[in-house]
């Protein structure tokens, strides 16, 4: 029997309640003594140790786009997880993956655990510059639920293997004030009614470059991800600019500006459009022809605990806990409707597919899109600041 | 012998001081410094070395030029506004014979037990379209439609000047209750009216407070992007803004350092001509 074989014994009886945590370190300390007595490497049985501690964790962290969706999370997956493991889900809020990368960038790996990624090109842009990690499918038995449609993007990226589970996916269309801007009006222009000089002032608009360079292409006639005329684009954008009251920064503040009447027009997230719908609020929500798709992934950084964080992710895509977390954020989950029965609520959410297939959908290719990022980004930071 | 242990003495009971100042500000400005002469890659890791492109870039770019002009411009705005509406508070506490004059300075620290961000954004519920201003404009009859109020530059300058009123009230009010109150009266027995001693003498020898209060001001002022970012509308971006973005949006911490320095040198400009004018202990006197 291995050192390796003899560990997991160890760390299985350990987890079975048949030896103490005491007995447990203490034995392993035994282990490493006679180990180096024997002349084999310390070195081992000492990442034993650090494995058997890091196999024991108590936090896990994660960082979510917070409001309704943080909610939801809390209340339908990390609170039941909390009370079946003992383990403790600690959070953490973002406004954007920019900002998130940034601090994951500032920190040190094992800082931050698991985050809702949004988009392949963020999953992409994480593990191009090595804060990916390959998951362990098998301890991850629900991603067989998982729509492989879903799957695929993900695999592409990293050659075959994982550093995230898909979770959930959604559209970015336009949202309107049904007392001041009609359905008909909306499904007539697309696109374009976030241009009508008719409701200049009252237009909001997310300051993400992607989202922004998206609407600007379908207001110019282009295919989003092959974009031929990026001056059309940037001039549409400024043109968009000038009937602006405001670049909004975060999902709180869209649904503030939408729900007190700041603002009669914007682009926005599926799920926080179906929030302020359930909430009473007249707001209505339209996917113009090619709108802008995305999917959201849990993506585990480097230097997390892999067991416990894979444990989590596997119980958050437990069906009834995924289908909550999706009821509660408003958001379709990954699972494939072929073969989970999502309820009533799920197929009607806006951007729900039940073929499982999402061939309907357009998402922004990561490829292209990060191939842009530094120019455009920076591009869009100046047009925003009115140049 | 003793001559040199008595020169070293000052030395060593400043060194506590001095390492924490090295260790907390000059190495950290030390990394920003040699950050600036990076490079960001296309994935968004940096590259090490000596490279000049983020300096050319600010030094050639007018978009540059532009919002720190805007940026200084707005500080400068909000300063002198500060001035004109915070000398009147400062004057009425130094002046005043209430009993609980205590009370008053205790109230104007009041705002500073509230997050600055929560202060912020109390002025979307109050100048929004929904918010108290329109409702009583609009309950008055004076207006039948809300009138935009936010997101302009006029409610970033407010919200600028309520969270930097207090840093020149409490300068000014340090100021006027150090003069001395027989120099007044002197003024007016020899003939001034109230305002021509208030021109004469009050307000000469209020001015290291003003300058001082004027100094907190705009260098607090200049320096910050939470308020044009959740007062502004698409063009009140200040100079804070943009290093936020290169640093937070675009990964770009090279050009965030540069332009962090660029700021730093603005700034610490402002700060040593007024030294060299005022000289500091005025700003102390405040908060001590």
């Amino acid at each position: 029997m291995d050192d390796t074989k003899r560990y997991e014994r160890l760390l299985q009886r350990y987890r079975d309640g048949d030896i103490s945590r005491r007995g447990f370190f203490g034995l392993l300390g035994v282990a490493g003594i006679a180990t180096g007595v024997m002349g084999t490497g310390l070195t081992a049985a000492g990442r034993q140790a650090m494995a058997a501690a890091a196999a024991d964790p108590v936090q896990v962290r994660f960082d979510g786009w917070g409001g309704v969706v943080s909610e939801a999370f809390r209340k339908h997956a990390f609170n039941p997880y909390e009370q079946k493991t003992g383990n403790e889900v600690v959070e953490g809020t973002f406004a954007s993956g920019d900002e998130f990368l940034t601090r994951v960038k500032a920190g040190q790996p094992g800082e931050y655990n698991l985050f809702h990624a949004s988009g392949v090109f963020d999953y992409a842009r994480y593990t191009d510059l090595g804060y990916g990690v390959t998951l362990n499918e098998d301890n991850i038995p629900n991603l067989k639920l998982v729509m492989p449609a879903l799957q695929a993007p993900y695999r592409e990226v990293t050659n075959g293997t994982l550093s995230a589970v898909p979770y959930d996916y959604g559209t970015t269309g336009i949202a309107y004030n049904r007392d001041h801007v009609s359905d008909e009006e909306v499904k007539e222009l697309g696109a374009a009614i976030l241009w009508s000089d008719k409701y200049a002032g009252k237009i909001g608009g997310w300051n993400d470059w992607r989202t922004r360079i998206w609407y600007g292409a379908l207001k110019t006639g282009q295919d989003p991800n092959n974009i031929q005329d990026m001056d059309a684009v940037w001039e549409a954008l400024r043109e968009h600019r000038e009937g602006l009251l405001k670049y909004w920064t975060s999902g709180a503040e869209l649904m503030n500006l939408l729900a007190s009447g700041e603002i009669y027009l914007t682009e926005a997230w599926s799920g926080r459009v179906a929030a302020l719908q359930q909430q009473g609020e007249n707001i209505g929500y339209h996917d113009p022809k090619n709108g802008f798709a995305w999917q959201e992934c849990l993506m585990v950084l480097k230097g997390s605990p892999m067991a416990a964080t894979e444990e989590l992710v596997n119980f958050m895509l437990e069906p009834e806990v995924a289908i909550a977390v999706a009821e509660g954020q408003n958001y379709p989950p990954s699972l494939d409707p072929n073969k989970v029965d999502l309820g009533e609520k799920i197929p009607k959410l806006p951007a729900f597919d039940p073929t499982g297939t999402l061939d309907g959908l357009t998402f922004a290719k990561p490829a292209y899109w990060n191939g842009h990022e530094q120019e455009w980004s920076k591009m869009f930071g100046r047009i925003e600041k009115g140049y | 012998m003793s001559t040199l242990a008595e020169s070293r003495r000052p030395w060593l009971l400043l060194s506590p001081a001095l390492g924490t100042l090295s260790f907390l500000l000059v190495a950290p400005l030390g990394f920003i410094v040699v950050y600036s002469f990076w490079l960001r890659t296309a994935t968004g890791a940096d590259m090490g070395g000596f490279h000049l492109d983020n300096w050319v870039e600010f030094f050639t770019d007018a978009f540059y030029h532009d919002i720190l002009f805007y940026t200084v411009r707005v500080a400068l705005i909000t300063t002198i506004l500060c001035a004109v509406v915070g000398y009147i508070p400062a004057y009425f506490i130094a002046n005043t014979r209430m009993k609980n004059k205590a009370l008053l300075l205790l109230l104007l620290m009041l705002p500073f037990w509230i997050s600055y961000i929560i202060r912020t954004l109390s002025w979307i519920n109050i100048l929004g379209t929904g918010g108290a201003v329109n409702y009583v404009l609009m309950q008055l009859g004076i207006v039948n439609e809300p009138l935009q109020l936010l997101y302009n530059e006029p409610s970033v300058i407010l919200g600028l000047m309520h969270y930097l009123l207090p840093f020149m009230i409490l300068n000014v009010y340090v100021s006027l209750s150090g003069i001395d109150g027989n120099l007044v009266a002197a003024a007016r027995t020899l003939g001034a009216t109230p305002f021509g001693a208030f021109l004469k003498v009050t307000l000469p020898l209020s001015m290291p407070g003003l300058a001082a209060g004027s100094l907190l001001c705009f260098v607090l002022g200049a320096g910050t992007y939470i308020t044009p970012l959740i007062l502004g509308g698409p063009t009140n971006a200040m100079f804070a803004n943009l290093i936020f973005e290169a640093i937070i949006i675009q990964l770009n911490w090279p050009l965030g350092a540069a332009l962090s320095i660029v700021l730093l040198v603005v700034l610490g400009t402002v700060v040593t001509v007024y030294g060299r004018l005022m000289g500091l202990n005025q700003i102390s006197k405040s908060f001590g």
